[in-house]
């Protein structure tokens, strides 16, 4: 908890053996570049010529290399896994960019200026002044129903989408409900339909006129888009069976919430659950609310 | 109970210095110097700059010796090395037909120009575990003829392309893609194609390879030749105007001579295939050749059906740094997805129970 007695952002020493941010200044710029592209295109994937990073492919090399071209001095960067600070691999990204940028980092969603995310959309709001940069593990919602990128290029190019909605369909036929949890995909300002990333379904209302700019990179497909703020994206559905988010029967073991999207622990052999806030700063700034509203 | 995911930092600083134990070992053996990796295992070195995509012996030793052995993880060392430096220039074409040979064969003809030089190969012994090599001793090496000289070596299919039996291959003079810079596209032009396949896993491409044989694509192979030995490396600075040597490359080449095509408006020619990779690599080289020549399908116009002929199957999944990444990956938490996956199999069961009680 002493992370959220103290509001000032911690500020580690940087390498000057690397450059800002580790990737050279031209390679900054070709992401630059491309990102405005996305920018421009809400949703349309962008090739961009993807980098090694010194962390293995999957594991955060697409949203590490955005961070990388968009950070500056000033910056306060947050880094989450599944919605926790604390998960061994937001530690080591991270450390990568404490080490390497040497600005400060938060756990703080409010304090950051710049939040790198796998899986998850914060639970706090977040402002105009923020950028919301996700790690992807394949940026072809289309992918699981065309193997072949020749062709989703193409389907895309198109707006031939009809695939999707009969995949939708024939899971409403087969188990009486669209069976997407996560990953579930989006039509970005009626366009591009675009993958979230492995969120789960519960964050997709957030992305939709969110004043946060998202920014989504896949290192080793080497596909890199975005949603600029205030852009309308809607979560695929049927006007019979339209979307809907999960919802819990129980509330967060910790803080109480009957809102957030919550982790299932098993306690016991005999298989006793217990949930908590997957969004582990969420959960702190209830609990020190609570605390302190005492 | 929520510590449970507490506690990333110490624990990862704790596992770093457990693999330093591990890759340190016995401390009362003497320690493995880069320079022994270098010099007594050639070969591993020489995969991890090829798949590396970086010529340079001790680099590749240093990341064998950091990577504990574990090929994959040296060859991702290395790339991710590579990928900090800067790009001066591209190199003259190499010249492999002047190559200093150390071995050379060819299985497609008895005698040839030049000759045959079997060289250093792992082919003809006999795989019996040499237990003399179990104590450490002096290696006295073959006996040298002082003097001797190669003939002229012509490259093989250079020979039949003086015939018109095999399809020339003429540089198009089109600048060359760097797909280590630029997103690969498909299709992939030829030169890419090459580029992907040269960093492709050797594993990966040997099974690929292997399928053309057994029938999955099948495109009747000939080893053409196979040549192995030193080449040097010419750069032309703009600023200069003329070519200058800046060093040696030990490379293994591999041109494989393939079924022939023709139409009724074309004589029939044989078709080639192509592998090139850095050091002493035989293995990669043919397997590369092989699927080279099958992933030319479209080009003759020869029916798709396998996967060595798939462009986008094979070039998507050769590299064994993304494969091993993505792989991987699935160790780090999923917590998030698979409680999405639980709420729904859950809501999925619900109708399904209570309709036996209705």
């Amino acid at each position: 908890m002493n992370a959220y007695q103290t509001s000032r952002p911690a500020r580690p020493e940087r390498d000057q053996a690397y450059n800002f941010a580790y990737l050279d200044e031209q390679t900054k710029r070709m992401i630059r570049r491309a990102l405005l592209k996305a920018v421009a295109i809400p949703g349309y994937q962008v090739p961009f010529g993807g980098r090694e990073m010194p962390l293995p492919y999957g594991w955060g090399t697409g949203g590490m290399q955005l961070t990388a071209a968009i950070l500056g001095a000033e910056d306060v960067l947050k880094v989450i896994d599944q919605g926790a600070d604390d998960t061994t691999n937001a530690v080591s990204i991270r450390r990568f960019f404490g080490r390497t940028a040497g600005i400060a980092t938060t756990e703080r969603t409010p304090e950051a200026t710049v939040i790198q995310s796998r899986h998850r959309i914060p639970e706090t709001p977040l402002h105009a002044d923020q950028i919301l940069v996700y790690q992807v593990p394949i940026p072809e919602p289309l992918r699981f129903i065309e193997p072949s990128e020749t062709e989703t290029r193409t389907m895309h190019a198109l707006n031939d989408y009809g695939v999707m909605h009969v995949k939708l369909y024939e899971d409403i036929a087969t188990f009486g409900h669209i069976a997407t949890s996560y990953a579930y995909p989006v039509m970005v300002d009626e366009r591009y339909v675009m993958d979230p990333s492995p969120i789960p379904k519960f964050d997709n209302p957030k992305l939709d006129m969110s004043p946060a700019l998202m920014l989504f990179g896949a290192g080793r497909e080497k596909r890199l888009y975005a949603v600029p703020p205030y852009t309308r994206v809607q979560s695929l559905d049927f006007q019979d069976h339209p979307f809907q988010i999960q919802s819990w029967e129980h509330n967060c073991a910790i803080c109480g919430s009957h809102d957030s999207y919550l982790d299932e622990l098993i306690l016991d052999d005999a298989g006793t659950q217990s949930f908590v806030c997957s969004d582990t700063d969420y959960c702190a700034q209830r609990v020190l609310q609570q605390e302190t509203g005492q | 109970m929520y510590v449970a995911v507490k506690g990333g930092e110490q624990a990862i600083d704790n596992a770093h210095k457990l693999l330093a134990k591990k890759r340190r070992g016995d401390t009362s053996i003497t320690e493995l110097s880069v320079e022994q990796i270098r010099q007594q295992l050639p070969l591993a070195v020489a995969r991890v700059m090829t798949e590396g995509s970086l010529y340079d012996e001790q680099l590749a030793a240093l990341a064998i010796k950091q990577a504990a052995g574990d090929m994959i993880e040296a060859i991702f060392l290395l790339r991710a090395y590579r990928t900090t430096l800067p790009r001066f220039c591209a190199s003259l074409p190499i010249d492999t037909s002047n190559m200093q040979l150390n071995r050379r064969l060819s299985a497609t003809f008895k005698d040839l120009p030049g000759g045959q030089l079997l060289g250093p190969t792992f082919d003809y012994t006999h795989r019996l575990l040499d237990f003399s090599l179990l104590a450490e001793g002096e290696f006295a090496g073959p006996q040298v003829q002082e003097g001797a000289a190669l003939d002229p070596c012509p490259r093989v299919l250079g020979l039949l392309a003086k015939e018109g039996l095999i399809k020339n291959e003429a540089d198009d003079g089109e600048a060359v893609a760097d797909i280590t810079r630029e997103p690969l596209e498909y299709p992939a032009t030829r030169a890419q194609r090459l580029q992907a396949l040269a960093r492709g896993d050797e594993g990966f491409l040997l099974a690929l390879s292997y399928s053309t044989q057994r029938g999955y694509g099948r495109n009747h192979p000939f080893a053409g030749e196979i040549r192995i030995g030193e080449v040097e490396v010419w750069i032309e600075p703009e600023e200069l105007g003329f070519p200058i040597s800046i060093g040696t490359l030990e490379v293994t080449e591999c041109e494989m001579i393939n079924q022939f095509v023709g139409s009724g408006t074309e004589q029939a020619q044989f078709t080639r295939g192509y592998g090139l990779a850095f050091g002493h690599a035989e293995r990669k080289a043919m397997a590369m050749a092989l699927v080279d020549r099958s992933l030319r399908a479209e080009e003759f116009n020869e029916e798709i059906q396998s996967p060595a002929q798939q462009e986008e199957f094979v070039l998507a999944h050769c590299d064994n740094v993304e494969a091993a990444g993505f792989v991987s990956h699935l160790k780090l938490p999923h917590y998030v997805d698979f409680q999405s996956e639980l709420e729904l199999i859950r809501k999925l069961r619900a109708p399904a129970r209570k309709e036996p009680q209705a």
